[in-house]
């Protein structure tokens, strides 16, 4: 299948006051066409830091400072984040799905202004036409009453339905790439399996690319056919869902997945293993390896030599690590 | 409902809290939000029951109902042998002594401008229990007990880590020595590697000290994971409380089961055989819930009657209760 997508050591640092935080740190991916990707992290690792560059949506005191981001063929980057070419792409052919429905809608304006907005501007609709694809969209996306509804505000709509609107939102375009951070942080189990299943099916509908950022492991689990995990702005393993779950090999990945409880084990059968010490903080880090003071696996090369680069462990199977450690 | 005896730490019977609605200048009543709608549960000595829910399912109320931080509208809650539901205003700060909690956020839930020894060592105050050399000695022995340097006593709460300042709580919550914590979601503002970091914590203090504890949380492979017993609650009732192995392997509410079918576990080839129950709808309000059971409207088994009457909760064996009357 084809790249859709390729970011190439992306580099995104922050000038903050106190110093220098590299947020995403030589990030490279791909996304292919069709495809539901994860990218799973914890929080502060640069997993939506590196969406939001792919988007040109940094602000100051954020600065792109070096990479290449291929889209469609051409270079993202070489556009300006507020010229012509980019303006076109976003939200029409790359779209974004934000964690917090709340704050990501406008709430003084109507549910259908809000759709038909994009439908106006990327697909030159009138208004008559935008908004019968409004009401279109709603009913998709399994808003009740959908004709009615769209002329509701925000406030009126629940958690589990604004975030609907926003899924509607993102797809009204047939977008080649929606983007999902942690889409379904903010509301409920249930209401999150209902919201994924629909996602899934959508972009499946679509044949749009799907990239899930969240630090849930579950949901990737469930959803997501590869997976990038990322630590301290870097990419520190990658591969196909299987690979990630059943045979992790970098200690981040390996420790993170032995401190999770998972359902149905039986209770007291298991003591977690928890991941001693902290996330980094990110200012002026050391050139070796960011997991190095809560690794327990580390060997001599690790101290010496700086951050590893991914290496392959065998098919689409890649970590960056000096130890050889195999499986659970 | 087993009897309240010597194993019995908590038994409560029928606690209903309800929020008035008022409306226009003379504050009229005008409705109830019906956050908890007659539940009973014990909690036996040393052991830890889980509350498990979704947003709004009276887990959280249900807490600060036994810690008497709300009065509760009806029901008797027993605590030690004595009824507390009731109990007047001098006498819930003696109550507190024997009660501790450790609550969600531990930004939110520390003081910013107190230093964290003051903060631990508040509640030993208040109760008169240490007081100069005596009081920093004993916060110092906290401090230790849950893995924080003593040395770290004189600093503000800003700046220890989101698993430290956690921990800060658990410490305040031991001041007193208490017999029961209650925890309201103690990791769920805690990233994934610290999560566990807390949850061992707990179980190591508890085993230490002979705690019991009233774990609640939404997040039912870590509720499993800590508890002996669960007790599933939706829209302000029990839908069903069992041994926590048991509720997993054998659930037999419609909601439990939905509930764990939609729960992703971190496992994609136990994933692809998963069924998926999807509920329909939303969760109902609670100022206009469903009539019968509360669950009915989304419930896949449901047949007529169960929009009549409100299902007991009732032993199926082995102590499994479950309020459904299709089971």
């Amino acid at each position: 299948m084809a790249s859709i997508l390729e970011v190439e050591n992306l580099k995104t640092y922050f000038h903050t006051e106190y110093g220098l935080v590299k947020a995403a740190d030589g990030v490279s991916f791909h996304i292919d066409q069709g495809e539901i990707v994860g990218l799973v992290g914890e929080s502060g690792c640069g997993k939506s830091v590196s969406i939001l560059s792919i988007m040109q949506l940094i602000q100051s005191p954020g600065e792109i400072v070096d990479g290449k981001v291929i889209f469609d063929g051409q270079n993202l980057l070489q556009y300006k984040a507020n010229g012509p070419e980019m303006r076109a792409i976003r939200g029409s052919k790359m779209t974004m799905i934000f964690q917090e429905p709340m704050t990501s809608l406008n709430p003084v304006l109507t549910i259908a202004r809000q759709l038909t907005e994009t439908l106006e501007l990327h697909l030159a609709m009138d208004k008559q036409a935008a908004l019968e694809r409004a009401i279109e969209l709603l009913k998709m996306v399994g808003v009740p009453d959908p004709a009615s509804r769209v002329d509701d505000y925000p406030h009126q709509f629940s958690g589990g339905m604004r975030q609907r609107v926003m899924i509607a939102m993102a797809l009204s375009c047939n977008p080649k790439i929606i983007y999902a951070d942690e889409p379904t942080t903010a509301v409920d189990v249930t209401t999150q399996a209902q919201l994924l299943e629909l996602m899934k099916e959508l972009v499946t509908q679509h044949n749009a690319s799907l990239v899930i950022v969240t630090h849930n492991l579950g949901v990737v689990a469930r959803y997501a056919q590869r997976i990038y995990v990322m630590y301290s702005g870097r990419i520190i393993e990658s591969g196909l869902s299987e690979d990630i779950f059943e045979h992790p090999q970098h200690p981040y990945t390996i420790g993170l997945l032995n401190s999770v409880p998972k359902l149905g084990e039986r209770h007291g059968a298991r003591k977690l293993i928890p991941i001693e010490g902290i996330p980094p903080n990110l200012i002026d880090m050391p050139p070796t390896c960011a997991f190095l003071p809560r690794c327990t696996s580390k060997i001599d090369k690790c101290l010496k030599e700086p951050w590893p680069a991914l290496r392959s462990v065998g098919g689409q199977h890649y970590i960056s690590c000096y130890a050889d450690i195999k499986g659970k | 409902m087993e009897t309240s005896n010597n194993s019995t730490m908590v038994e409560v019977t029928d606690l209903k809290m309800y929020f008035p609605i008022t409306r226009g200048l003379f504050r009229k009543k005008v409705g109830d939000i019906k956050a908890i709608d007659g539940i009973s549960f014990t909690i036996k000595k040393h052991e830890t029951l889980g509350l498990v829910g979704e947003s709004g399912c009276g887990k959280t109320t249900a807490g600060r109902c036994i810690l008497r931080l709300y009065n509760p509208t009806s029901g008797s809650i027993i605590f030690n042998g004595e009824d507390i539901s009731k109990a007047k205003e001098s006498k819930i700060k003696n109550l507190r002594r024997n009660m501790g909690v450790i609550f969600q956020d531990p930004f939110g839930s520390l003081n910013p401008r107190q230093i964290a020894g003051n903060i631990v060592g508040d509640p030993l105050k208040v109760h008169k229990m240490a007081a100069g050399k005596d009081l920093r000695d004993k916060v110092a022995d906290l401090f230790k007990l849950v893995g924080l340097d003593p040395g770290m006593m004189d600093r503000v709460p800003h700046e220890f880590s989101g698993g430290q300042r956690q921990r800060i709580g658990v410490a305040r919550a031991l001041a007193c020595s208490p017999s029961l914590i209650i925890c309201d979601e103690p990791i769920s503002a805690l990233d994934v590697s610290i999560q566990a970091q807390i949850i061992n914590l707990l179980e190591e203090l508890q085993e230490k000290l002979g705690l019991t504890y009233l774990f609640i949380a939404h997040d039912l492979a870590v509720v499993q994971h800590i508890s002996d017993r669960v007790a599933v609650m939706y829209l302000g009732r029990i839908m069903e409380l069992t041994d926590s192995t048991e509720l997993y392997e054998n659930p037999l509410h419609p909601y439990t089961k939905a509930l764990l079918s939609a729960i992703p576990i971190p496992d994609p080839i136990a994933e692809r055989t998963r069924t998926r129950i999807i509920l329909k709808g939303e969760v109902p309000s609670p100022i206009m819930p469903p009539p019968g059971c509360h669950f009915h409207p989304r419930c896949s088994m449901a047949i007529p009657e169960c929009a009549n009457t409100r299902p007991p909760l009732r032993d199926v064996g082995n102590g499994h209760l479950v309020a459904c009357i299709r089971v």
